[in-house]
Formats: C-alpha cells, structure tokens, sequence
C-alpha cells in the first residue's frame, strides 16, 4: 500500500477514456462500479467539453456482485451500440470490476457485434493514466489497421504530390493539446508538408486506417504515441520524427528533421514565421532573469523541454528536475547528470514538496500540484506539464509546441516573477510598509493567486501548516534552522534576514545555512549572514 | 434498463413514484469526505481503496485545497493483492506513517473502499486492532464509502453511523435535543440561536466540530435531522434510545417552520413563544425569497438524480418559489424520513426512484424543462444543447439550511437565469 495525498496520474482506464473522448464515432463500455463516473467531470468541466464522455460504466453495485454483474455488462454492450451506433467499441474493466474477472472481452466478443470490438487489459494496481492512453491508442490503432498489414503495399504517390506526415499523440485532457496541432500543422504546412491524420484527437475510426498512407509519422507526446509509432515502424515501414518541437532550438531541430526526411530544400524553412524569444531574452529588461533558479517537474516530454528552453534560451539556473513519469526516467536521468543536479523521480507529492522547500527555487515549473506547492511556499510557478486545471485550459490561442509556443512559454514563464526595476526599488526601499512580505507583484494585482474552483468551495484554506518561510515569534531569541538541526539562527541575525525581500529570503536562510553548515558555525549571526552573502554572490 | 410502473406512494394526491435501474450518473460515499473532513477539524479520513479512489476524490474536489486536506488514500497494490504483502500489515504501516506526519489527529477513520470491499478487507477489525493501539491518543473507527454500498451523500450517513455507538451515555434528566447531519457551522449558531429563544436549551450538533465534544445520547434524546439521507444513522441513535422527530427537512420557510416546530411540540413550546421566536425571520426568508420569483416563477425544473434532497428541494421549489415540478429524480426513497416533505409536494408529483441515465436524458430532452439540476458530466452538455443548468453538488456543498439562507437557496436556482439573461454574445453553430 501506498499513502498518497494527491496523485498526478489516474487509473489507466482514465488514460483509455481520454483516448475514446478525444476521438469521434468510439464508444468505450467500462465494466465499473457506481461512483467511477466521476472521470466525466474531467472532461466536462476542466476542459469545458459540450458533449458526453463516450462511455457507458455499468454502475454495479453491492446487490448484483455475484449474480449477474457479467449480464450486466453484456447488456451495456448491446444497449450502448444501439443507442450510440459507434464505429468501433472499447471494452474492459476498471479496478472493482478487474477483481471481478468477469472477462469483458470475451463477453463483448460473444455478441458478435457488426463493429471492431477491442478489448483492453489494463491492470489497475500496477499501471496509470499515461501508460493506459497510450496502451488504449495502440490496441485500437493495431486493431484498426491489422487488416491493412498483410501485405501492405504504400499507395503510388501521385508525381510532385507534398511530402505527408501523421501527428500522433494529442488526446482529450492534454495540455494545450489542441493549440500545439494547429500549430505544428501550420508549421509544417508552411515548410511544404501536408498532415495525413491527426490522432487520437478528433479522428475517426476510419482516419485511424489512412495512417500508413503517410510518408512519415510525428510522435508528438510520446507519453501517449511511442509505443504506437513504433507498431507502425515495424509494420507499415514508417519513419518516425522524435523531435519534439517546444521551445525554439527544439523546433529548429524539429524542423531540421522534417526537411531531412521529407526530402525537402532546407531553404523552405525560412517561410517559416521565427519566435521572439531570441530578441526578448536578450532585450535588457531581461537582465534580470539572469541566473534565476528554477525547479521543474512534470512528464518527462515537458521535463526536458522545459529544461532546455530555462537554460539555453531564458538564461535560467535548473537546479532541480524531476518527473512522474517512470517510463521515461531514463531520459531524465541522464539530462539531470549533464545538468549537473539529481533527478527526482517520484509520484509522491510530498516528496516533491519536500524538495522545492530543500532547493528553495526563484521559480516552479511545474503541474498543477506543484502550482498549489509553489503557493505555499511563495515561490513563482508556472505550469508546463499535465495533470492542470480548468485556468490552464484557457480560451485563448496558447501552443507550447513550435514558435508561437516558444513566444507563449516567454510570458507564461516570466509573469509570476518580479519584474527587472520593481525587484531593483524593493532591494533600496524594503523598509516601505507596502512592499510586506503579503504584498504579492505589482503587476499580478491583489487577487492574484485565487484560482476559480470547478466545483465550488468546498474547501476553505486552512491556516497552512507547513509555511517553512514564515516569520518566526518576534519574542523567539533563537530559532532552530530549516536545513540543519544543528545550526540555530541567532536574534539579530534572524532580524536582518526579515529585511530581505521575501522573494529571494528562502534562498538567503538556505545559503545561510549551508555556509554555516560548511564553516561549522553553529550560531548565525548577522556576519554569518553577510559572510555567506559575499561568498555565494547574489 | 428496467422501468416499473409508476406507482402512487398511497392516494392520488400524493406524489407518483416510479422505479428505474440501468446506469447511474452518480458519486459515490468517498466523496462525502469532502464536506466531513471540514466539519470535524480534528479527523482525518484514509480511504483504503485504489487509484480510482484517490483521483475520484481530488477530481471532486477541485484539487482546489491550498494546505494539507485531512484525506489520504492508501492504494491498494498487486503485492497486496498478490498476498506477497499482508494488506493489514501495510494497512498499519500507512496508519503509522501517517499519525507521525499528523500528530494533531485525533480521530481516524479507515474508509471502506468498492476494491476493499471486494477483496474483503476487514476495515472494522483493522479500526478495533488500531484503536487498540492508538486510543486515547486517537480513536480509530471504520466505514464504508464504496459505490457499491453508498451513493454520494450516504457516505456521511456511514460515517456518522460509525460514530453513534461510541457516542457517551447521556444521564436521564430530562430531554435534550440532537440535530443530526453535517451543517455549516453558521448555521448550526443560527438554529442554535432560535432553540434558545424557543427555550429549548439543551441542543447538541452531530458530527460535533471537534471529536472531543460528541454528544452525550440516550432514552431523553430528541433528534432532528438536518439532512434526508441518514437513514443508517437515524436508526442507531433509535437503537441507543433516542427518538426521531418527524418533520420537513429545514429548507425554506416553510420547512424550516415545520422543522423547528416538530421541536417545539415535543419541548412544550407555547405556541405563542414560537411565533414570537419565528415571525421576523420567517418574514425575512419569505422575502429573501420573493426577490427571485421573478426568475423562478412559472418555470419547470427537472431533477437528476443526486443527494436525496431532491424531494425537499422541490417542495421548496414549487411551494415557495411557484416552479412547477417536471420530474424529480433520487438515487434513494426513503419514504419515512421524507413523509412531511412528500405531502407537501404538489399533488401527482412525479418522483424517479433509482436511475437509467440515457433514458432519463431522453426524458428531460423531451420535456424541455426551464431548468435541469444534474450533475457536473452532464451540465456542459446539457448547457450546449440549450438546456439551463444547475450543478447539483453545488446544493450539498452551500449553505441552504433554514431561515438565513432560503435566499441564498432561491438564488442558486435563480442565477443560471440571470446569467443567461444578462448574457448577449450568441454562441456560433458548431
């Protein structure tokens, strides 16, 4: 057992219904308890969808356990196609009904419905929510198109025909999802690229079969599409572009490839309309993103991303990286060892928690649960990666893929941190009774940080429990330290540290502390502080 | 899948009932531990359950909480499943795990989860080897929240259930009265308030908000329940002595008056110290309330099944905010509780107990009702078809009891509205 406070990744019959919810004409019937349907909130409401999830959940209870919950889901079969006539059907079972062992497959097989009928196995108490939608795309993708592999023969491409591609991977509930496909289809439209089938998103059944008549394939998230477009190197002789195109060097790379396996001109990629990240992070106002600590965390495809856009594009210092996503932590690993930090990865909030608090970070870059982590201890977030909430869908045009994304990721990154001037004036004047500790950035306005709940306030903010930044008692004459049981902060000390802008004063306790740790001082004082000042830098 | 004919409750003024099973749009019990784990600030909830649970839970609740909710899930593994762990083992593990991390607890419940069940996980005897341990520390109690078991609000109705038989012996001196069901804490001064100038003085809310201060209950307990769904609860305390009081449930005026009057009768409260007590905030709610007959007046609203405060709400609905009633879904009926609020509604109301969700969305698109109250996966796509919409969790979840608040109640079903109204951007076609 497992003691988790939040989670970042579902079931897998979550990831399952963010494939069947993204695509058009599937029906997925879920052999599930009473009380599973909560999954279709997520889609509803978090992204505002105006239709139905495609699902039919059984919502067996305690009375038919044992009797007929297997007629039960034979009847949601049959009733779901007639009522839906989808063009092709999942079946399998969610965690309660998994114990169950009434074999959905073989119940949904016996009907011989005039429809594919795949069956999914998706073992709830080993594997999540990612491993699930991609699992999901590949069954059906493999079910779909098996009767095209026997001796496949590609389609004679018309002479002077565009170079075509598949953009695979973007499912329902994924972040920016929407934005990046039309953003890369643009991008590649204008290199001279046409787009084949997008999927899962908004395909059909019958889309999913025109996928090998493409030259090549775009495994845009390959949390969702690797498996899948690995199927289609094997049996359809596809190529495959692993590139992923955030950030602007990842999109010229991105691009670069593209013209190499198109057969392109490498001129074509000058139709291309750049970022203005290059000139915004070297106009002067920038200056003071210089060095700017960040900690990211999320799946690994955002993970590395970010990490790349933070260093060589913002100018920022990673110190710390990490990922949920252990189907990929190899990667992770390995680009934490060139960033010379550790990786962490863990699905355990707390763990995450901890080590924000440990780092002490200028900026989060983060998911959702590191946005309300960040919160808490006053750091500036921004988020890049799933799981996200409802304000991170937003109504506006905002990629993350290509360089309108690199122009997005600019903003998105820069608004929670103080601005170059604004920072400078609260250094001089920290003695203003306005620039307190509660006053949040000028520019974020007062209200900043009050998110809109979906549901409603359920929940009002208890007093938080674990502010590591907050101010000690007045009357305290010693105050033990947050990094070292061994080291204590001495009145004065602790007094001259307050007058420090609370923006950087987690990093100055933590310097702090290190160097007294290092100097095996055991008291700080106000020369400690300074000592320690002079000997970081800023 | 299976319709029965509809049924008369008993005579042909009452309200028509008809049954349904098939599909059922609903929570289940785990997500009662969103309001309880508010209420009683020392307790701490830990499903023992799967990922399902867990995401079900943050899902539900916005995942909106800015510090530490007092809510875990321990999610059950295939080493546990496998026997290569013995899931009591780990079960005490977590439980250590956790009351380290939270000191500050001092009640602890382990919640039964659909997987827990299932596999047969004795939670009851983990709380009484637990509570063995911990208690006076920490009490540890047990109940279910599965879907297989509970429904939504029932979770609470478990949950309160759980703590009636450690509830202390109340020594005979004369009546007390208990209020029964999680409240907002305003409201609980509000009624208390009205109690005392009723003279009724000996009043005691369950769940307290603290688990050092449960009621003391026994052959002198009067009760009263604040919510329809505590069938389970209300029993136990019968069991323990205490006798229920039958009443409307306190939701506008008029239940609120019939509520608070089923304790004045068995208080003795001279009927003239109770108009006294009753008649300026009576006159308040009802004019509360009439700000919105604007809105609602003369406009039809169809209930999905829910919480099981559908019936009172509609009687609300129709007899003080002059709706008229299209149809009112309940996951459950339980026609003891409710037999003051089902006389009140309009005659041949037509109730559905139990729940087919495709065939009752046919209905309501049939009926175009002015209004549908559902939940949150089928607002949106009610909404996109042109139906207003109100989000059922948001009744469970705000303060609607009693006089102060019929406002507020009258409010809630008024506002979709007057947004619409105020609303001039058309949407495109799709």
């Amino acid at each position: 057992m497992q003691l988790t406070v939040w989670t970042y990744e579902g079931p897998p019959h979550v990831g399952a219904i963010r494939i069947a919810t993204a695509m058009k004409g599937i029906h997925y019937v879920l052999h599930a308890p009473q009380g599973d349907t909560y999954a279709d909130l997520l889609f509803t409401m978090i992204e505002r969808r105006d239709h139905r999830t495609p699902v039919t959940y059984t919502t067996f209870q305690a009375r038919d356990l044992g009797s007929d919950t297997a007629d039960i889901f034979q009847r949601a079969c049959s009733d779901a196609f007639e009522r839906f006539k989808p063009d092709a059907m999942l079946v399998g079972a969610s965690c309660t009904a998994e114990l169950l062992q009434d074999n959905p497959a073989g119940l949904a097989m016996a009907l011989n419905l005039p429809i594919p009928v795949v069956p999914l196995e998706l073992p709830s108490y080993q594997k999540k929510e990612n491993w699930g939608a991609s699992e999901t795309f590949y069954r059906l993708t493999r079910a779909l198109l098996t009767p095209r592999a026997q001796g496949f023969v590609k389609p004679e491409k018309a002479i002077g025909s565009r170079p075509s591609c598949n953009l695979l991977g973007p499912t329902a509930l994924g972040f920016r999802h929407r934005d990046d496909i039309t953003e890369i289809t643009r991008l590649l439209n204008a290199l001279g690229v046409d787009v084949n089938v997008v999927a899962p998103l908004d395909a059909t059944a019958a889309d999913i079969v025109r996928i090998p008549d493409a030259d090549f394939n775009i495994s845009l998230y390959p949390e969702i599409s690797d498996v899948t477009v690995r199927w289609l190197e094997r049996t359809f002789r596809q190529p495959t572009i692993r590139a992923v195109p955030i950030g602007v060097g990842a999109t010229k790379d991105f691009i670069t490839e593209v013209v190499k396996l198109a057969g392109l001109d490498p001129a074509v990629a000058q139709r291309v309309i750049p970022s203005r990240l290059p000139w915004y992070s070297r106009s002067v106002d920038s200056t003071y993103l210089t060095g700017k600590r960040v900690f990211i965390f999320g799946d690994a495809t955002h993970v590395i991303a970010a990490a790349r856009i933070a260093t060589d594009e913002m100018g920022f210092t990673v110190v710390g990286i990490g990922t949920y996503t252990r189907e990929f932590a190899r990667e992770v690993r390995e680009l934490a060892t060139k960033l010379g930090v550790e990786a962490l990865i863990s699905d355990d909030y707390l763990e995450v928690e901890a080590r924000i608090a440990e780092l002490q970070p200028e900026l989060v870059l983060g998911t959702q649960m590191e946005r309300h982590i960040a919160k808490r201890l006053r750091i500036g977030c921004a988020v890049i990666s799933a799981p996200v909430h409802v304000q991170d869908f937003p109504a506006r045009y905002s990629p993350q893929m290509g360089f309108e994304g690199a122009n997005v990721i600019f903003d998105s990154w820069i608004h929670p941190l103080m601005m170059g001037l604004e920072e400078h004036l609260i250094g001089m004047f920290r003695g203003d009774f306005e620039f307190s500790d509660a006053a949040t950035p000028s520019h974020l306005g007062a209200g900043h940080g009050s998110h809109a709940h979906t549901t409603t306030a359920v929940a009002e903010a208890e007093p938080a429990t674990a502010d590591i930044q907050a101010a000690p008692a007045e009357h305290a004459s010693v105050i033990p330290s947050v990094t070292d049981a061994s080291i204590i902060w001495g009145a004065d000390a602790e007094t001259e540290l307050k007058k420090i802008p609370f923006f950087v004063r987690g990093k100055a306790r933590r310097n702090t502390e290190r160097f007294a740790a290092m100097q095996g001082v055991g008291l700080i004082t106000v020369e400690t502080l300074y000592d320690a000042k002079a000997h970081f830098g800023r | 899948m299976t319709v029965h004919a509809p049924t008369p409750a008993a005579g042909c003024s009452e309200p028509v009932v008809q049954r349904q099973r098939g599909q059922r749009a609903v929570f289940c019990g785990l997500t009662g531990i969103i309001w309880m784990h508010r209420k009683i600030q020392d307790a701490f909830f830990l499903v023992v359950g799967s990922r399902t649970c867990a995401h079900l839970i943050q899902s539900a609740a916005g995942v909106m909480i800015f510090a530490e909710p007092r809510f875990a899930t321990a999610i059950i593994e295939e080493r546990d499943l496998a026997g290569i762990a013995d899931a009591h083992d780990e079960l005490d593990r977590v439980v250590d795990q956790l009351l380290a991390r939270r000191p500050d607890i001092r009640l602890l419940f382990l919640v039964g989860s659909c997987p827990s069940e299932v596999i047969k996980l004795d939670l009851g005897r983990a709380a009484m080897r637990l509570d063995k341990r911990f208690n006076p520390a920490c009490r540890v109690l047990s109940y279910s929240g599965s879907g297989i078991e509970t429904t939504f609000t029932q979770g609470e109705d478990a949950a309160l259930a759980a703590m009636v038989p450690g509830l202390p012996a109340a020594a005979q001196s004369g009546p007390s009265l208990l209020v029964v069901g999680a409240l907002a804490d305003v409201v609980e001064d509000q009624f208390r308030r009205l109690f005392t100038e009723l003279g009724i003085s000996r009043v005691d809310f369950f769940p307290p908000r603290r688990s050092t201060q449960m009621p003391a209950i026994g052959p002198d307990t009067v009760f009263l329940l604040a919510q329809p769904f505590l069938a389970e609860t209300a029993r136990l305390l019968e069991t323990r002595g205490a006798t229920r009081l039958a009443a409307p449930f306190p939701l506008g005026e008029q239940g609120t008056t019939g509520w608070l009057q089923a304790a004045a009768s068995a208080f003795n409260v001279a009927p003239s110290l109770f108009d006294a007590a009753t008649a300026a905030p009576r006159e308040r709610a009802s004019r509360a309330v009439a700000r919105y007959a604007p809105q609602l007046g003369g406009k039809s609203i169809f209930f999905f099944p829910d919480s099981q405060l559908e019936a009172p709400l509609a009687r609300f609905l129709a007899n003080e905010a002059g709706m008229t009633i299209t149809e009112v879904g309940m996951p459950y009926l339980h026609r003891q509780h409710l037999a003051q609020d089902m006389a009140l509604l309009p005659p041949g109301t037509l109730i559905t107990e139990g729940a087919d969700v495709d065939l009752q969305m046919d209905r309501c698109r049939a009926a175009r009702p002015d209004l549908v109250v559902c939940g949150l996966g089928l607002a949106n796509p009610l909404e996109a078809e042109g139906l207003n919409t109100k989000w059922s969790i948001e009744l469970v979840f705000t303060p609607i009891h009693g006089y102060e608040q019929a406002g507020d109640l009258a409010e809630l079903f008024a506002r979709p509205f007057i947004r619409k109204s105020r609303l001039l951007v058309e949407l495109e076609p799709a």
